[in-house]
């Protein structure tokens, strides 16, 4: 399984490296930004046909010698990916804000898409590692690509923050590699599966250090610190891509790690890592929301809500239970539904931003008389955030409670009733929101409606929001298949 | 020759003063250079794990040149960034680069 056959494994990530250079010279040529970013969307959609052929055939196995894993669970992730990409490139045709460089933007895009899809492929540490730094890297470049120095800064930020958590997650890495011998995911699970009792502390400490490492990516307490000024600092349309992106990637290549590599619920340390991420999940979901409650500024209310969101997706990763792929699947559900939602909500907020110019809640006073589909769509995406049914966060909230209880762990159930005290504190800085947009008198009564592509857009995300919330078996079906191949 | 352990407790003292370094310098130069030193310790326990396996296993020195290649791309890439903060407010600290706070 070498050679152009394994090629064929990492065609997607391929086709989209290939593109984000043919963007890059197209943009040498040309300095129409609607060419570039059409080429942009054409090559997510060849991507995006590439990675269907996949599930049509449905190849699986291992390629690059092991390196790269083609399974459902890394062809969700790509569609994942694919869609928020196409998401962002679709919201850019609205403006680029603050961006200046249209090329690089884009081809910025496709890189970190494409490494991300590597990553839910990646089946060894080596790959892991390249993956996630060339993700990072993107990323880091794109959060200061605004033309200001508010995005130079969060830019710095993102970087040093990401430097140091690369640093301790390699850390973990060494530990696992130094206790296995081996950087293949399989061999970590077989030597896991052993159950060497003396090497017990050391690879609590591994996976710790990896946790701590991948907490960056996810976002979850106590490794949140950037999230905040990075949200408000970066162009919103980076903002958009980082956390529904990002979030998605980091939670991807947790999973990989802790149940392919480190045996999921059937090993001796299962309860201890699970109640490590517990504990992860409990404070950031307390954390993220009290936060929240005081902020002014609708991006920094989104970066601490997105914290809060990140333990709710936490409690998937604690629910662990011998056998049992209930937790994985949940947090596949919850990334799908979380994805929908949070794109509608900041595509709301570039429209909004846009049309008066700033990003105030107080100013979102009134939006319903001013732009009635813009109001409903971002009052849908809060309900959905909130977790009120109909909408998809409302059955990816129950559904990732249920794995929770299902385990039967006491302290699992003390888990889900944090959570849930926690859903109502933030009902009320979301609902205040919604309530500011529907009740309060505008200052001024202008209106304004988005132009077609966003519009469009937008009514797509909540219908999304609200079929998933309707009829989620194809999706809860998805999720599950894909976690079946982890272990 | 010498054993593994004073490998790892050398590179676990690497790593804690580059974690220190992190946390108690203000310049964005300095945290760098403090990152660059837990990543030196990260790549001695490869090399160090790597030779004490297995002479044939050369898995932990490929991992320790991946380390080091992607740490010049993030300096490069970090001072970069630096260099353009620095023109507009004549300053590399951290501390400094605070418009954006709660």
């Amino acid at each position: 399984m070498n050679g152009w056959e394994s090629l064929h494994f990492i065609g997607p990530a391929l086709t989209l490296l290939i593109g984000a250079i043919v963007v890059l010279l197209v943009d040498l040529i040309t300095d129409r930004r609607a060419a570039t970013a059409g080429l942009t969307l054409l090559v997510l959609a060849l991507t995006a046909t590439y990675a269907t052929v996949h599930v049509v055939l449905g190849t699986s196995g291992e390629a690059l010698y092991g390196a790269v894993v083609i399974d459902r669970f890394g062809l969700y992730f790509a569609f994942l990916l694919i869609a928020i990409t196409a998401a962002v490139v679709l919201t850019s045709f609205e403006g680029l804000d603050r961006i200046s460089q249209a090329g690089e933007f884009y081809a910025l895009l496709l890189t970190s898409c494409a490494s991300m899809i590597v990553l839910a492929q990646a089946n060894e540490l080596i790959t892991i590692f390249v993956a996630l730094e060339t993700t990072s890297i993107a990323q880091f470049v794109l959060a200061g690509l605004g033309r200001d120095d508010r995005s130079a800064e969060a830019g710095l930020k993102y970087l040093l923050t990401g430097a140091i958590s690369a640093a301790v997650l390699l850390y973990g890495f060494a530990f696992l590699f130094g206790l296995a011998g081996t950087t293949s995911l399989a061999g970590i699970a077989h030597y896991v599966g052993t159950g060497p009792e003396g090497a017990r502390l050391a690879l609590t400490m591994a996976f710790v250090l990896i946790a701590a490492g991948l907490g960056f990516k996810m976002a979850i307490v106590p490794f949140h610190a950037w999230v905040p000024d990075v949200y408000q600092g970066a162009p919103t349309l980076v903002t958009t891509f980082l956390s529904a992106a990002s979030k998605a990637a980091g939670f991807a290549i947790a999973l990989r790690i802790f149940y392919t590599g480190l045996g999921g619920g059937d090993t001796f340390i299962s309860q201890d890592w699970a109640m490590m991420f517990a504990v992860c999940a409990a404070l950031s979901m307390t954390f993220g929301n009290l936060a929240a409650i005081t902020q002014t500024d609708v991006k920094r209310l989104l970066g601490y809500s997105s914290i809060a969101q990140a333990g709710n997706i936490a409690v998937g990763l604690a629910a662990v239970a011998s056998g049992s792929t209930l937790g994985p699947s949940a947090v596949l559900f919850f990334l799908g539904a979380y994805t929908a939602t949070n794109l509608g909500a900041f595509i709301c907020v570039i429209v909004v931003s846009k049309r008066i110019g700033s990003d105030d809640i107080r100013d979102y006073a009134g939006l319903l008389r001013r732009s009635p589909g813009v109001a409903l769509v971002l009052a849908l995406c809060l309900l959905s955030l909130t977790g009120i049914p109909p909408t998809a966060g409302f059955l990816a909230k129950v559904y990732i409670f249920n794995a929770a209880i299902q385990t039967g762990h006491a302290w699992l159930v003390g888990l889900v009733i944090v959570a849930v005290l926690n859903t109502a504190i933030s009902a009320y800085y979301y609902l205040r929101w919604a309530r500011t947009m529907v009740l309060d008198e505008p200052a001024d009564a202008t209106a304004f409606h988005p132009t077609l592509a966003l519009g469009s857009l937008l009514a797509a995300m909540a219908l999304a929001v609200l079929f998933f919330g309707l009829n989620p078996t194809w999706l809860i079906e998805a999720a599950r298949r894909a976690a079946e191949t982890l272990i | 020759m010498i054993p593994l352990e004073y490998y790892l407790v050398l590179s676990g003292i690497l790593f804690a003063l580059g974690f220190y370094g992190v946390l108690a310098r203000r310049s964005a130069i300095l945290i760098l250079i403090a990152v660059e030193l837990m990543l030196a310790a990260v790549s001695l326990n490869f090399v160090a794990f790597a030779s004490y396996m297995d002479a044939e296993l050369f898995t932990g020195v490929i991992f320790a040149i991946f380390v080091i290649t992607i740490a010049a791309a993030e300096v490069g890439l970090a001072l970069g960034i630096v260099l353009r903060i620095f023109r507009e407010r004549r300053s590399a600290n951290v501390d400094e680069a605070s418009s954006l706070k709660w």
